[in-house]
């Protein structure tokens, strides 16, 4: 062996050295994330959507027509600049104009391109058809965390917020990253079944957010005030991760994605167990409540619902009508209150608050009515709500 | 008074330095094209170097995974700082700066045509930079919305969102009156026998972009205004809590933010169909469709805005319309780039400094082009969507593309303005630097955002390390790069220091800049030379 490849070989086992010195500084190994980020991925993630199969078709199939044309062309420069130059004594030629050969190179890359648009065509059209879903679920961007409501399908009227692992958050502050979920870990995960259409509302509460899903091929901006679909079918089970993918603020990085596709079977046992959880964590309708109990619920009520138009004071202001004084809160007939907040007045500029649950409703008019002057002692029950829903 | 002295000064001048004013004077008070377009590249030098800086602060806090450096609010200030002065404040002014220093010397004209508002331009500059560059330092810190400064997010920003859109404001208004300036100039102070149809073609893509720059400024002017008076007068244009439509904001953006993609290309564009001709020393192959290519993708531009806002969520048609015209795009581009290959082909080329960029530009910026063509497709884009692919497929257009060609020209004409020559070794040491950190660069983050690394995280999946190590690793060296170019190549040439530059330092260099010595004398073409048939030479 000459000393010239021992000194390579000394330069490149330094150069590893060095290299495995910088990585471990980096803290820790990481491993590839099955449905999330491999380590050195230079490729799209291994599809499990019939459009995300299309998408990696598309993009090969660009690729390889871009890259024999950079080399038609650059080879084209290449031996241009290594065969026409001065030292090699050559001598600049005189032409400088050709339409026809002008005409040829605006002709072909348009049939080129229109070759291209073809293909992405039926996909474009595929992508946006989100018609015949088996499940609708609504995911809303909230800073900075998902909040998932299913509308329609098995498992509608469910509802949860998804937030990223505290730990992770404080091991990103603390500049150490932990697992190979390293950022993605939610407490709980968008649970889908297998093989079945899921279409995915997206909004926002504040600002505008993306939900993106590599590996299922969809991404779609959630948009405050705006409603927006996309969908997916996933051919497999599995956990699959995405992230926010439009500047929200702050926090921006810390909103993961985590959907789990799960089977038929699961899926069932799934909706079941979160809704027996939910109906555990849900208000007893004929509960008899005492004033302070009431007050103390409905001051929260009102905060979230009341409070932007009306004001803390409850003094309203402009076309919005005072609470604090009111007649119509101070009156004995206790219908009348509920009537206007159950079913609205003028129009709608004061909305009917139908959406919110008897315990809700009771609560809010309990508290209006014995709060700032308004001292009328009457306490209003969930059942009494209950009775005047039409 | 004071004419009495400027008098008596003038005596004892040289004939051509006549009236030049001295010390501070001659650059508040400047009216002369030449020192206008000097104080435009500095200021731009030093935009270049103040957002490379927060760039870097930006890749150091990428370097691994976790909070080392930065907290996320902070690194979201230096993600919208680095592109609104990369783009408002360097690559804008920096071809501002071009276009005083050639226009009126490549069209035989003796100086812009309103000298005043020339000077006003430039020193609108000033105040604007300093607010962007100090909103830092304002309470809640710079803006973090994204260059793209999208609503809502921005009703949450604080006092320095603001004094952001009045620095915008400032700009454009310094940007309208320079393209006024440009296309004035252009268009009536040709020398006699200058023909539209003989124009160098920096001068036709200025003209073009001129019009561009005046079409769409009022459009960002009108949607920063609009966003003002939701933050501060109880409107709701893109206020979704009182009706608005946050989209709206990003259409109206786009439909200023997709032409001030050209705008930052088409002057390239002129640069590098001046640099390739004179070092393959053949004319430049195809000039007239040259001439329509640009104004094809002037007009495309115009129609392709929403090729940004593809995962927004816009019916089938719209998808397709807007994927259909980007594509068409590709097709004038390449055009250029077939003309300029075939300026080389057969021609006698040598490759000083110049050169190398204008090659190296054809051969990054297509590869920019190419990304562009991919992301063209609306369904692969969905994918792509504000990832590091994104990053890296815009900054191989940006930097590959408008700085290595700004290189290109700074290198080319750079003899002419200041009079000597540079330092041959010490250009290509910057070419080859720059070209080899850029790709070590950027060229990883396109397998990032394939990956799925969304842009704008101040941390990321560990998974993610490898390619952010080495383009962290390549920033650096790209940045020391441009540090070297300043030490080594600018400052030199400013000083006078180096071999004095001959009227025609490049054989193959063919225009009216070349009929004057080196340097470019204070006054020139003060009456309007005659020309020979082609308009590249003066006879009398």
């Amino acid at each position: 062996m000459s000393t010239m490849t021992k000194r390579w070989q000394r330069a490149l086992r330094l150069g590893a050295l060095a290299g495995t010195a910088l990585a471990s500084s980096a803290a820790f190994a990481v491993n590839d994330l099955p449905g999330g980020p491999s380590t050195g991925q230079i490729n799209f993630p291994a599809m499990v959507t019939e459009i995300g199969h299309d998408q990696v078709w598309l993009h090969n199939f660009m690729l390889v027509i871009c890259t024999v044309i950079f080399i038609g062309v650059f080879g084209v420069m290449f031996y241009s600049i290594f065969k026409h130059r001065r030292s090699k004594g050559a001598q600049a030629a005189n032409f400088h104009e050709s339409t026809t050969v002008e005409i040829v190179w605006t002709v072909v890359p348009f049939i080129i391109v229109i070759l291209m648009a073809l293909p992405a065509t039926r996909v474009v059209v595929a992508m946006k058809d989100t018609s015949a879903a088996d499940l609708t679920v609504k995911a809303t961007g909230i800073q900075w965390k998902w909040g998932y409501d299913y509308l329609n399908g098995e498992g509608e009227g469910i509802g949860f917020m998804s937030t990223l692992d505290a730990a992770q958050r404080e091991a990103s502050d603390a500049g150490r990253p932990v697992g190979d979920d390293y950022l993605l870990k939610v407490d709980n995960p968008l649970v889908v079944p297998v093989n079945r259409k899921v279409r995915v509302i997206t909004t926002a509460d504040d600002v505008i957010h993306a939900w993106g899903v590599p590996s299922l091929g969809v991404k779609q901006d959630a948009i405050p005030g705006f409603v927006r679909d996309t969908w997916f079918r996933a051919e497999k089970v599995g956990d699959y991760y995405g992230q926010c993918y439009e500047l929200c603020g702050k926090e921006h990085a810390y909103m993961p994605i985590h959907v789990k596709v799960v089977s038929q079977a699961d899926y069932t046992a799934w909706v079941d167990g979160k809704k027996k959880e939910m109906a555990a964590q849900a208000d007893d309708p004929n509960k008899v409540w005492t004033l302070a109990d009431l007050e103390a619920r409905g001051a929260q009520v009102y905060s979230a619902n009341c409070q932007v138009c009306h004001q803390p004071n409850g003094k309203g202001g402009g076309n919005v009508k005072p609470l604090d004084g009111s007649p119509v809160v101070q009156d004995a007939d206790k219908s009348k209150q509920l009537e206007v907040v159950l079913n609205g007045r003028n129009n709608g500029a004061m909305p009917a608050w139908k959406q919110l649950s008897d315990t809700e409703i009771a609560a809010v008019v309990t508290y209006t009515k014995n709060h700032w002057s308004n001292a009328t002692g009457q306490l209003v029950q969930p059942k009494e709500v209950a009775a005047l829903r039409k | 008074m004071s004419a009495v002295i400027d008098h008596a000064h003038g005596h004892h001048e040289e004939h051509e330095h006549h009236g030049a004013p001295h010390g501070w004077r001659r650059w508040l008070y400047a009216t002369n094209h030449k020192d206008i377009g000097t104080m435009y590249l500095v200021f731009a030098f030093t935009m270049f170097l103040f957002g490379g800086v927060l760039a870097l602060g930006i890749r150091l806090e990428l370097f691994e995974p976790g909070l080392q450096f930065v907290n996320p609010q902070l690194f979201n200030q230096l993600t919208t700082m680095h592109g609104l002065i990369m783009v408002f404040g360097a690559i804008m002014p920096a071809f501002v700066g071009f276009a005083n220093w050639l226009v009126p010397l490549q069209i035989g004209a003796a100086d812009m045509a309103f000298a005043r508002m020339n000077n006003l331009s430039f020193w609108l500059l000033i105040p604007a930079a300093v607010m962007l560059a100090t909103s830092f330092f304002m309470p809640g810190g710079a803006p973090a919305a994204g260059w793209t400064i999208y609503a809502p997010l921005t009703l949450q920003m604080g006092p320095s969102m603001d004094a952001a859109i009045f620095a915008l404001h400032i700009l454009g208004a310094s940007s309208i009156m320079g393209s006024i300036n440009i296309i004035v100039t252009i268009l009536n102070l040709r020398a006699p026998g200058m023909t539209l149809m003989k124009m160098p073609l920096f001068c036709w893509t200025w003209l073009i972009t001129a019009y561009l720059l005046i079409a769409v400024m009022p459009v960002l002017a009108g949607a920063i205004t609009m966003t003002l008076t939701d933050r501060h007068f109880g409107t709701s244009f893109f206020n979704p809590g009182g009706g608005g439509d946050p989209v709206m904001y990003q259409h109206i953006f786009w439909f200023f933010g997709h032409p001030e993609v050209y705008i930052m290309i088409l002057p390239a564009f002129g640069i590098i169909s001046a640099v390739i001709p004179a070092f393959a020393r053949k004319r430049l192959f195809g000039y007239t469709s040259m001439v329509y290519a640009t104004a094809s993708i002037a007009i495309l531009s115009f129609i392709v805005w929403a090729h940004h806002m593809f995962t927004t969520g816009m019916p089938v048609t719209g998808q397709l319309f807007f994927m259909y015209a980007t594509m068409l795009i590709a097709v004038p581009t390449g055009v250029k780039v077939f003309n300029w290959i075939a300026t080389m082909w057969r021609g006698s080329m040598t490759f000083e400094t110049p050169m190398l960029f204008a090659v190296g530009f054809i051969f990054v910026f297509t590869m920019g082009g190419f990304t562009g063509l991919i992301l063209a497709m609306a369904p692969i884009d969905i994918l792509m969507q504000d990832t590091y692919y994104v990053v890296a497929h815009f900054h191989y257009v940006l930097v590959a593309g408008s700085l290595f060609a700004m290189f290109a020209g700074v290198y080319y004409w750079g003899p002419k303005w200041t009079g000597v020559m540079y330092n041959e070794r010490a250009g290509k040491i910057h070419f080859w630097l720059s070209i080899i950190f850029f790709n070590v660069t950027f060229f990883p983050m396109h397998f990032l955002g394939l990956a799925g690394m969304p842009r704008r995280y101040a941390d990321y999946p560990a998974q993610f390390t490898d390619w952010n190590m080495i383009a962290s690793v390549g920033a650096f060296g790209f940045g020391l790069a441009q540090v070297y170019f300043l030490f080594a190549v600018v400052i030199p040439m400013m000083r006078g220091k180096g071999a004095p530059a001959p009227q025609r330092p490049w054989d193959g260099a063919e225009g009216l800049e070349w009929e004057v010595p080196s340097p470019a004398p204070f006054h020139t073409f003060e009456t309007p030379p005659k020309l020979n048939a082609a308009a590249t030479h003066v006879i009398g």
